[in-house]
């Protein structure tokens, strides 16, 4: 294949067909213009706008203190996932293996479904409580798939060190094992808040009244509302992104 | 306590949080949609008391069919085109120098990691009739002024892809960093010619990759329902709408859990056939590479 162009031209195609889109709306967000067909002059309007949005506001707190939440417990959850993951190798962990990674790749419809049910059967009153649940279940298995990971190239000898040192397995795994993790462990979290603050499908199945999220406020706009307003927004959500990512490699590359 | 004791305690204690959490908040609640698929309606929209074949029989609905056949074909088809762009690219990524590999998997991660509905959103505003996308090709005289590009199982296929392409890159890429390349310029040195070379050399190498790309397209678009609610019409519905439409229009939940049901058992179907062909192969690891 050295000498055949196809790798290379797919690679271009697929490139511009990812940011080809993306470019459009951000470009978009500053056109005058209503709909982004032709180009009357760059203006901040839609940006204005946006923030006086209260509905926007209110639902930004709503994501906010889900992500945050979810973030935190999913990040607990899913190192102490990953480390008996990595440690054990009997048939409990085979099972709980596939316990981790099937939550991610079922179809968040089915998810979403499944603990809406669960929660109307047992009474449990809908909101953001729910959906702090919800976020915390698909979370733990992106952290621990993460912090797996990063535990694939982790040297066990230190550990073996610190407990011959005389170290009990709490001072280990504080003193020793966390601090080398942490890079790992941060990155893990960043997806997850990520996920979380961006989750729609599963959000939208297990709200209630009152507890509409930044996703669940950009669908009904995408369904009734203004698009300049949209893309002023999705714009600003890019930049986020943006920022989490390099945030992210920054933070998977330390070691090397 | 002996020392097989102690680790078996140390084993349950740090398996405990996430077995625990996830049998309660993912494997019970999956299995309680197959109990409510037989228990009946109340008029308020919450489940009724006793037991009921009732789903069951409203689910040999004559609509329904069409929109399963739909939604397995445009499943498929998006899984193709995936694996038909992805492959040539992790290919790319793989041989380029490693200055450029990391920008290139920068690149992909990026629109991996964008909210899913700006994403969505970014190409109905390209599609819109007045749209950029459509004045362009309407200018060209490549599509009449009449033509929607919205609303249509097209732009459902188009942006399934686009939303999934990510998915099978990471892995098809992860496998062919890991891919030995003198074997192609071996098996071209013996005077294989280089698409057999590829074909014979390269793809069985990346299988593993190839299957877990396929296994994180395939599944997620069966249950796909926000790309057809916002690019797709009427005419372009996927079991994930129904399903929607049921809890959120007609507040029939019984209902929606049936159609969840086959939905689910829809997806473990694929899953279970690549775990038994990948264990019959003795290959053990883990089946999501190269995430994030």
């Amino acid at each position: 294949m050295k000498h055949s162009r196809l790798p290379l031209i797919t690679t271009i195609f697929v490139l511009v067909f990812f940011y080809l889109p993306i470019v459009v709306l951000v470009i978009n967000s500053f056109n005058a213009s209503r709909f982004g067909g032709t180009w009357e002059g760059f203006s901040f309007k839609w940006y204005i706008r946006l923030f006086h949005q209260r509905e926007i506001w209110h639902a930004l707190r709503n994501t906010l203190i889900i992500a945050v939440g979810a973030t935190s417990v999913s990040a607990v959850i899913g190192t102490t996932a990953a480390f008996a993951l990595h440690r054990y190798t009997s048939r409990l962990q085979r099972i709980h293996y596939t316990l981790i990674y099937t939550p991610l790749v079922v179809p968040e419809i089915l998810m979403g479904m499944s603990l809406l049910l669960a929660f109307v059967a047992i009474g449990v009153k809908l909101g953001l409580f729910t959906i702090f649940l919800a976020h915390v279940t698909f979370c733990i298995s992106y952290v621990a798939m993460v912090v797996l990971a990063r535990l694939q190239d982790f040297d066990f000898s230190v550990i073996e060190a610190a407990q011959d040192l005389g170290a009990n397995w709490w001072e280990t795994a504080v003193k020793v094992l966390l601090p080398l993790l942490a890079p790992g462990i941060a990155a893990g979290a960043l997806l997850a808040f990520t996920l979380s603050v961006d989750d729609f499908v599963i959000s939208f199945f297990v709200a209630g009244p009152g507890s509409t999220t930044l996703p669940i406020r950009i669908y009904s706009m995408i369904k009734h509302g203004s698009p300049p307003l949209i893309n002023a927004l999705s714009s600003i959500l890019l930049v986020v992104t943006f920022a989490a990512v390099w945030l992210s490699q920054r933070l998977t590359e330390e070691k090397k | 306590m002996s020392i097989e004791q102690k680790k078996r305690l140390q084993e349950t204690l740090v398996t405990l949080p996430s077995l625990g959490w996830l049998l309660v908040l993912f494997v019970a609640p999956t299995l309680i949609v197959f109990v409510i698929t037989f228990k009946p309606a109340d008029p308020f929209g919450g489940i009724g008391p006793g037991w009921t074949l009732e789903t069951l029989r409203s689910l040999a609905n004559p609509n329904y069919p069409a929109i399963i056949w739909r939604t397995v074909w445009l499943s498929m088809l998006t899984t193709v085109l995936c694996i038909l762009l992805a492959t040539p690219m992790g290919y790319f990524m793989a041989r380029v120098g490693s200055k450029w590999q990391k920008v290139m998997l920068l690149l992909v991660i990026v629109p991996f990691w964008t909210s899913f509905l700006v994403r969505i959103f970014a190409w109905k505003v390209l599609l819109h009739p007045e749209g950029p996308l459509k004045q362009f090709l309407v200018y060209l005289h490549l599509v009449k002024p009449e033509t929607s590009l919205l609303y249509n199982a097209n732009a459902v296929l188009l942006v399934l892809v686009y939303s999934y392409l990510p998915f099978a890159i990471l892995p098809i890429y992860a496998a062919a960093e890991k891919f030995d390349f003198n074997l192609i310029e071996a098996a071209r040195d013996l005077g294989a010619h280089s698409l057999r070379a590829f074909f014979s050399i390269f793809l069985p190498g990346i299988r593993r990759g190839l299957m877990t790309a396929v296994l994180v397209v395939f599944i997620p678009a069966l249950g796909s329902y926000v790309i057809p609610d916002i690019v797709g019409g009427p005419g372009s519905e996927m079991i994930g709408n129904k399903i929607a439409q049921r809890t959120f229009v007609d507040r029939n939940l019984p209902h929606a859990s049936g159609l969840s049901a086959f939905l689910t058992l829809a997806v473990l179907a694929p899953m279970v056939a690549v775990l038994t062909l990948q264990k019959r192969k003795g290959e053990k690891g883990p089946l999501i590479e190269g995430d994030a």
